[in-house]
């Protein structure tokens, strides 16, 4: 194996053992930074020894190995053994000396329980949201400071200062590496969720020309889900989550077009959708309802998507169960898109002048008054009531209020077309 | 990025032979950690080439052949579809997988999935 494929391969095994390495030293050590320098010191002797002796039979294993006597170096060596013993107490206390046995025994236990405090521990709310993100993608998805900052258009130091800042303040902060019990944990996986979803979203929102890096983050993130999934099967809104992002990944080629233009969902091409994605998300949906999530924030949201995935055809999609959806959800988490989105369901369910109705009642919304779509949806509703010159003056609003050329160019056409028509009816 | 992971066929699965239990019970402990990892998007085990068929095709004719097909290491006896970060990391999960036909030479290929991007813009 040449040095670069070795390099190459190294990455691999990081990649994939980083996660569970930290997270098992982190137990060990109680301090999420600490546990991260001695992995990072174990994949500094890797780079050193593997390009000589090869890639071992179980790199996982020697990495955990090497990281565990670099931790009982560290112990041994620094003050801090003394420091951690008053911090930690009892459980570490009794041992008056680390030895080898003792951390493989600690070390063995669950594994999953250690990914899942990480997890906790990268989203906690002390940390800002961007802080989160970062730690997480670090932490959790085995990715390096410069792949983040190349996907959120950062530079590297400012990455690096934000894993940084994240470390400190979770030491300062005493945040504890556990998992949240009783109502905290509703709240505490809600940050989680957040998180993931975030990531998720940077992805989605990449356009055409980006660093391969952002769109990459979809995957980022859906595989932080999936893992997720795993590690905490009995939380409803987790399924949620990754029936959302299934689905709407499921569309990420039908999505732009050949020119990068944006495709609305209704108009693009369901050929195209990715049925495996589809069928993956519909199951995730099923897993949420089946444990009693099916009013969650993520479950509606997965639960409407699921209805447009379903539909073969836009005339086929239950326009009916989207509105009572959206209903559910303006209860939940009001906010003035999910009732712009709650008018457009309504008025394909019940005719344009039911959503007519509720999105006047958003016109004095000042969030939404440069919102280029509410006027969009606004003067569409109008036109299909026939009220063309009230809908030719909002498609020019809308036109006056999108940054997109293209959406400009459509929106001056229906414009265009509207006063066209009144003109010829008259 | 995703890959396709094909098992290669050989005599014994060819000739229908089913996996032994213990065979069966690591590769559900191998598909298990796939999942926990989020890698696992689908997989399937694929039935002897006697019972499918090839269509030949030249020009506009086509001509059904009937299994069984020769050259068993050509064929493919399962597969599975994952999503990584790389072929590295692909390479690194095959050299986990449990040796798919324990007793004879046997094969995994690793193939990466066409991506939109790859079609340009």
């Amino acid at each position: 194996m040449t040095d670069s494929a070795t390099h190459r391969a190294i990455d691999a095994v990081w990649r994939m053992e980083s996660a569970k390495l930290i997270a098992g030293l982190a137990r060990i050590v109680r301090d999420v930074g600490l546990a991260e320098d001695l992995a990072q010191d174990a994949l500094v002797a890797a780079l050193e020894r593997w390009p000589e002796s090869g890639v071992p039979e179980n790199p996982g294993a020697w990495l955990m190995a090497t990281a565990k006597h670099r931790a009982i170096d560290t112990l041994r060596r620094s003050a801090l053994l003394d420091r951690k013993r008053d911090e930690i107490g009892r459980e570490i206390d009794a041992q008056r000396e680390f030895t080898a046995l003792d951390l493989d025994v600690a070390m063995d236990d669950d594994v999953g329980d250690d990914l899942l405090r990480l997890v906790f521990v990268s989203c906690h709310p002390v940390l800002s949201a961007e802080v989160r993100v970062a730690l997480t993608l670090r932490l959790l998805g085995g990715l390096t400071t410069d792949e983040i900052a190349r996907a959120f258009l950062v530079s590297e130091p400012a990455i690096a200062q934000r894993i940084v800042r994240a470390k400190r303040t979770l030491r300062e902060a005493r945040v504890p590496f556990e998992i949240p019990r009783g109502d905290a944990r509703a709240a505490r996986l809600s940050s989680v969720l957040e998180v993931i979803y975030l990531i998720f979203n940077e992805g989605y929102s990449a356009t055409a020309g980006d660093d391969w890096m952002r769109p990459a983050l979809c995957e980022d993130a859906q595989r932080l889900g999936r893992i997720l999934a795993e590690l905490s099967p009995n939380d409803p809104e987790v399924h949620g989550l990754v029936a959302l992002m299934e689905i709407q990944a499921s569309r990420s080629r039908a999505r732009v077009g050949p020119s990068g233009e944006p495709i609305l969902l209704l108009d693009q091409n369901r050929a195209r959708w990715d049925q495996l994605l589809i069928r993956r998300g519909l199951a995730a949906l099923e897993r949420a309802e089946r444990l009693g999530g099916a009013l969650g924030p993520y479950a509606l949201q997965a639960a409407i998507a699921a209805c447009h995935a379903r539909a073969r055809t836009p005339e086929a999609t239950d326009w009916l169960r989207i509105a009572a959806l959206y209903d559910a959800l303006a209860e939940l988490s009001p906010s003035p898109i999910v009732e712009l989105n709650r008018a457009v369901a309504v008025s394909m369910a019940f005719g344009p002048a039911a959503g007519l109705e509720l999105i006047d009642a958003l016109a004095s919304e000042p969030s939404l008054e440069s919102y280029h779509l509410l006027w969009a949806v606004r003067g569409d509703l109008l036109a299909k009531l026939g009220r063309l010159d009230e809908a030719r003056t909002q498609f020019e609003r809308a036109a006056s209020l999108t940054r997109n050329a293209r959406e400009r160019a459509l929106l001056l056409e229906r414009a265009a077309d509207a006063s066209l028509t009144s003109a010829t009816s008259l | 990025m995703r890959f396709m992971i094909m098992v290669k066929a050989n005599k014994d699965s060819e000739a229908g032979v089913l996996p032994s239990n213990e065979l069966l019970a690591e590769m559900g402990k191998f598909n298990e950690e796939l999942v926990k990892a989020g890698v696992l998007l689908a997989g399937e085990g694929l039935q002897a080439s006697s019972k499918g068929a090839r269509v030949k095709f030249s020009g506009a004719k086509r001509t059904v052949i009937d299994g069984p097909f020769t050259e068993s290491k050509e064929l493919i006896a399962g597969f599975w579809l994952w999503q990584v970060k790389s072929k590295e990391e692909a390479i690194e999960w095959v050299k986990r997988c449990p040796n798919p036909m324990p007793g004879t030479e046997s094969e995994i290929e690793i193939r990466q999935v066409f991506e939109a991007d790859d079609f340009g813009p």
